[in-house]
Order: C-alpha cells, then sequence, then structure tokens
C-alpha cells in the first residue's frame, strides 16, 4: 500500500470519530503545551538573567576573600584601602579597579527619608561597572583621597527624598552624618533580585569613617580585553595572598558566574521540562489506549482488507499512522498552546519567556514519538489479527 | 487442459479451543477447476465454513496439501498468504463488508490499493467493474444509500477487479429477497460463463442446485 493512501484512511479514520480524536489529542496538545511554555520560562529567565549579569559591563573580575568552592566557610573580609592600592599597582592602572563597601542606611533630607545601600566606592565606579547618571556629576578622585561628604543618589532613594525636585546641592544625612547630593544615577531596576535604584554612592574613605572601619568589602576590576583577563585574575591574587599569607583569595570573572548560574537554571529547566513531559507520556498512554479501542472497533474492517489482500504490515502502517497523526497534531496544536501562553507570560508577568527553536522541535520530536511508542502495541495487534477471526467479529 | 485452480488433497483443520482440540475439517479432497462452478452445501457445523477459509486462503490446513493457483499454501508466510489472496481470490460474503464511510467506487477499488495500483487507475478499473455489475450510476454512493442487492453488486465488482481465477462466495443470497437474489446469482452465473471459477458456499438447495456440481459436507467430511 502505498503512504499516501495510508495517510488518507487514517485521516478518514480520525474524522469518523472527531470528538474521541480531539479529546485524545487534547492529552499530547496539553502536555507539549506545558513542555513548552514552561521551558521557554526557563529559558527567558536565564536569558535575563545572563543580561543582568553582562549588564554588570564586559571583562569584570571580581576579587573577593575566601575560596569559591561550594560549602567552604565564608570568610570575613580582610582588605583595607592599602590592599586596593597593591592591586591598582599590579593592574597598573586605577580607572580599571573599583572598590565597594556597603551597609544599609536610613538617608534623611528634611522630613523624609528612606532606607538605602550605601556603597563607598572608588570615583572609578562608572567606569568600572556600567553606570549612567541622570543628573549632576560622580565622585570625583579629590571627594575619594579626601573623604569629602558628598553622595550620588539611586533614582528610587532622589524621588522618594525629593520626589520631582532637584535634588543636586541639597544636603542630606547618612546615619545622622550630613551629605550634600552631587548627582543622580538613571534608573536602573532590579538586577539579581537587589534594587539598584535603592542605592546610594559616597566615598569609600566617608563610608570607612562612618562606619568606623578601615575594611571594604569588595574589589572588582575591569580587563584590558578578554585574553589577560585570567592571567591577571591570578597576579592580582597572587598579590593579596602575598600581603595576607593566611588567607585565600579568589578573582572570577563574569563568564564563570554565568557557568554557574546557567547550570543551576539549566537544571531547573530540565526539572520543568521533565514534569511537562510526564504530562506529555500520560497523554501518549492516552492515544495508545483510544488506538486498541479503534482497533477492536474496526476488526471487521481488518478482516475486510486482509481477505482483499492487505499484508500485516500495510495494517499495522495504517493503525501508527493514525496514532502518529493524532499526536503530531496534537503537537502542532500544543506548540500554538506553548507559544501563546509563553508570550502571555511574558507580556503579562514579571517572569520573562523566551520561546526558543530546540523546545519546539524537541516537543514535536517527542511527541511524533510517543505516537509511534504508543502506536506500535496497538498497530502490532491490528496487524496480526487472523483474518478469519476478524471477519467473523460483528 | 489447465491447471486447477484449487487442489486440497486430505487436508484437516483442527482448532485449538480452551486446550480442547476440536476437528472442523477430518481429510478433504477437491478440485476446483478453472472453469467450475461449485456449490458446497451443509448444515452449519458441518465444516463449509472452515472449508471456504481454506480455499481462500484465509487459513492454513492443520495437516494435507493445499494448493491455490499453483502454490502450496503451508510454505507461505502471511504476507504471502495475502498476496496470494489479493491476486486469485475474489470474495463475497454473506454481509457484503462493505466499508461503510467509503463510495462504491472506493469500496471496488479497494483490493487495488494492496496491490500498489496508482489512484486514477483504480477509480477507472474500479468503475469498469461497476459498470459490467450494471452499478455504473452509483459510482459515488455510499453503501447506506444503496439497497442489499446493490450493495452485495458492489462487493462481487470488487471480488473481480483483481481480475482473480476464483470467486468464493459465502452465502452471497443470505441477506436478499428472492428477486435480487436471483439477480445477483445470475451475475455470477454470467461470471463463470466468462471464465471465472466460481465456488458457492450455501445451505439454500434452490441455489446449490443451479451450480454445475455440488459438494455436501457432513461433520468435517465431504460426503456426497
Amino acid at each position: 500500500m502505498r503512504v499516501a493512501e495510508a495517510w488518507r484512511v487514517a485521516i478518514d479514520a480520525l474524522r469518523a470519530n472527531r470528538l474521541r480524536s480531539i479529546l485524545t489529542m487534547l492529552g499530547v496538545v496539553i502536555g507539549v503545551g506545558a513542555v513548552v511554555a514552561l521551558v521557554s520560562i526557563g529559558t527567558g529567565t536565564k536569558r535575563q538573567i545572563e543580561q543582568q549579569v553582562e549588564g554588570l559591563g564586559s571583562n569584570l573580575l571580581i576579587v573577593v576573600p575566601g575560596r569559591l568552592d561550594p560549602g567552604a566557610a565564608p570568610s570575613a573580609s580582610t582588605l583595607n584601602m592599602d590592599d586596593v592600592d597593591a592591586v591598582i599597582r599590579v593592574v597598573g592602572d586605577r580607572s580599571r579597579v573599583a572598590v565597594t563597601i556597603s551597609s544599609g542606611q536610613t538617608v534623611r533630607a528634611g522630613s523624609h527619608s528612606a532606607y538605602a545601600s550605601m556603597q563607598g566606592v572608588l570615583e572609578t565606579t562608572p567606569t568600572v561597572f556600567v553606570r549612567r547618571l541622570d543628573r549632576g556629576a560622580y565622585l570625583t578622585r579629590t571627594d575619594v583621597t579626601t573623604g569629602r561628604r558628598v553622595a550620588v543618589l539611586g533614582a528610587g532613594i532622589s524621588s522618594q527624598l525629593f520626589g520631582d525636585r532637584d535634588p543636586i546641592g541639597r544636603q542630606i544625612t547618612i546615619g545622622g552624618v550630613r551629605f550634600r547630593v552631587i548627582g543622580t544615577f538613571e534608573k536602573l531596576g532590579q538586577s539579581l533580585g537587589v534594587d539598584r535604584d535603592s542605592e546610594v554612592h559616597i566615598p569609600v574613605t566617608a563610608a570607612q569613617r562612618l562606619l568606623g572601619t578601615n575594611r571594604i568589602d569588595g574589589l572588582a576590576i575591569r580587563a584590558p580585553d578578554r585574553d589577560t583577563i585570567d592571567v591577571l585574575g591570578k597576579n592580582v591574587v597572587a598579590a593579596l595572598v602575598k600581603r595576607h599569607p593566611d588567607t585565600d583569595f579568589s578573582a572570577v570573572t563574569q563568564e564563570q558566574i554565568l557557568g554557574v548560574l546557567g547550570d543551576i537554571l539549566g537544571v531547573l529547566t530540565g526539572v520543568l521540562a521533565a514534569i511537562a513531559g510526564i504530562s506529555l507520556l500520560v497523554g501518549g498512554v492516552g492515544v495508545s489506549n483510544i488506538m486498541l479501542v479503534s482497533v477492536r472497533e474496526r476488526t471487521k474492517e481488518i478482516g475486510l482488507r486482509k481477505a482483499v489482500g492487505a499484508r500485516p504490515r500495510d495494517i499495522s502502517i495504517q493503525f501508527l499512522l493514525e496514532a502518529v497523526l493524532l499526536t503530531t497534531i496534537g503537537g502542532v496544536l500544543g506548540m500554538a498552546l506553548g507559544i501563546t501562553t509563553s508570550l502571555v507570560v511574558d507580556r503579562l508577568t514579571p517572569v520573562p519567556a523566551a520561546v526558543t527553536w530546540w523546545s519546539l522541535a524537541l516537543a514535536f520530536g517527542v511527541s511524533a514519538a510517543v505516537g509511534i511508542i504508543f502506536g506500535v502495541i496497538p498497530a502490532q495487534r491490528a496487524g496480526r489479527l487472523d483474518p478469519v477471526v476478524a471477519l467473523r467479529t460483528e | 487442459m489447465t491447471e486447477p485452480a484449487i487442489v486440497a488433497v486430505d487436508v484437516t483443520r483442527t482448532y485449538d479451543l480452551d486446550g480442547v482440540s476440536v476437528s472442523a475439517l477430518r481429510g478433504v479432497s477437491l478440485t476446483v477447476e478453472a472453469t467450475d462452478y461449485v456449490a458446497i452445501v451443509g448444515t452449519s457445523g458441518s465444516g463449509k465454513s472452515t472449508l471456504m477459509h481454506l480455499l481462500g486462503a484465509l487459513d492454513r490446513p492443520s495437516s494435507g496439501v493445499l494448493r491455490i493457483g499453483g502454490r502450496d499454501v503451508s510454505t507461505l508466510g502471511p504476507a504471502e498468504m495475502a498476496l496470494l489472496r489479493n491476486e486469485t481470490i475474489g470474495f463475497v460474503f454473506q454481509s457484503f463488508h462493505l466499508l461503510a464511510r467509503t463510495t462504491a467506487r472506493d469500496n471496488v477499488a479497494l483490493p487495488l490499493v494492496y496491490r500498489g495500483v496508482g489512484r486514477r487507475e483504480r477509480r477507472e478499473r474500479a468503475s469498469a467493474m461497476l459498470e459490467r455489475v450494471g452499478l455504473g450510476h452509483r459510482l459515488d454512493h455510499r453503501p447506506n444509500q444503496m439497497s442489499g442487492g446493490e450493495q452485495q453488486r458492489v462487493a462481487i465488482a470488487r471480488a473481480l477487479v483483481t481480475d482473480p481465477s476464483v470467486l468464493l462466495a459465502d452465502e452471497p443470497t443470505g441477506n436478499l429477497d428472492s428477486t435480487t437474489g436471483e439477480q445477483v446469482l445470475g451475475l455470477l452465473e454470467t461470471l463463470n460463463a466468462d471464465g471465472v471459477a466460481v465456488v458457492l458456499v450455501t445451505h439454500d438447495r434452490e441455489v446449490s442446485a443451479r451450480a454445475h456440481r455440488q459438494i455436501v459436507m457432513k461433520d468435517g467430511l465431504i460426503v456426497e
């Protein structure tokens, strides 16, 4: 029997039991739709986080005390400004090194107050990370060396304290100490779950005085290019270890952070897809079930077809195609459902979703495979029917 | 003389029903010549249906030799049996066995599907065959739009479309009134005159009397 003919017969059989075919398909539609939608959400989330990490700036090297091994005990920072100077000497370019000491502080301006993430920084922060100013100017090197009490406000803090008024030149207090506002940042939004618009940047020296410490929390370096980043990291760590022989330091790149985050999100996406895959499997069992019913119902027809010369193979192919048709049509509808769901989620909720071609290809392939796998048993049963017995069935 | 269409020598058929062995045929020898018109008669349970299934290559004997179209069926697998049926046998059943949702023409064309004949040629040959059984005006009718006599003529056209050497008819008039039954028998006889061997299974003495020879079966044996 020609394949085209077998297709025609299969389509005809599905039409004959329209409602049953649709209900059977529904299982596959939901399964494929769930796989596509959940993989899209996983991929969208992963992409968003990658963009945020990349948004920090390229060729970034982040230096932290301690080892970056899972399970390693977190170690208290022992870095201070002398270490920073040593690192700057290794890097050979002050503008490529940024430091931070951070602390949550209440910031006041007149009768308004806001809770801010105070960041003690060098004047280099906007060049090392990507930070754009909305108004005014950033800290200068003199501000840092002299510990001048000036502040650059995040967009959120600025509007909380001053509303629409221009905050430049105004006085605020941070932890009870007076500062003068010299600039505001552009709105950034959330990044890795942190509200970056609630930051207030002040000179690191002023921050240390405010907190009564000489430590710094972290150190970041923007490498000149990708090729030197690893060597630079090793040199910086070596210089720091030399100064603090009993402490470990690690220098991690964005790629490493992305790699770790990517692995975690990849596993999460996989788990989501697997759960959705289970519903696809259940849909497949439904197809198998209905095909067995279909074979039983059409026993007489099978007998007649065999009597006029259908080989067991012809009959098997006919029923197998019917199952594959059920699951592939269901698969296409499921892809449409999954894409629609992804778009709606992406548009109407904060959860990002990105439809990827591979998830579509996978879902379609799996649904077709489900048709074959779950169609084989009913199809074989149909093919093996004894024509004498089949013809006698009423 | 040409080779016989079907030769059965001492053929038996034993069924195994839940561990009990039942002999439906207990040693039957029979030759169907290429131009024969044979009626097999007998009460139900006499083994005539079993014999017909064997003659139609739907089943294989438990012992004995059965040659259909010159081929020993004991050497054939299911696929080869299917091919043998397609090429040499035409079946006509008491209950017509037409595909319900399919037009007369496509019903008739069905055996050609399994022969790999292209769609256009199938339709042409099916139309010609329906013309021959007097249903040229019913090509696109579905079985439920036709009378019993018409349906049986569609079934006969389907049996003939592959140009078989033997037409096996199992109670072909059983579901028809006497007038249409007469028309169907007349058609079979015309076909026989045109050179197709006809084997008729019936319990109707009037029908069997019109055949060139009769085979009477009882308890799995030919008694006359």
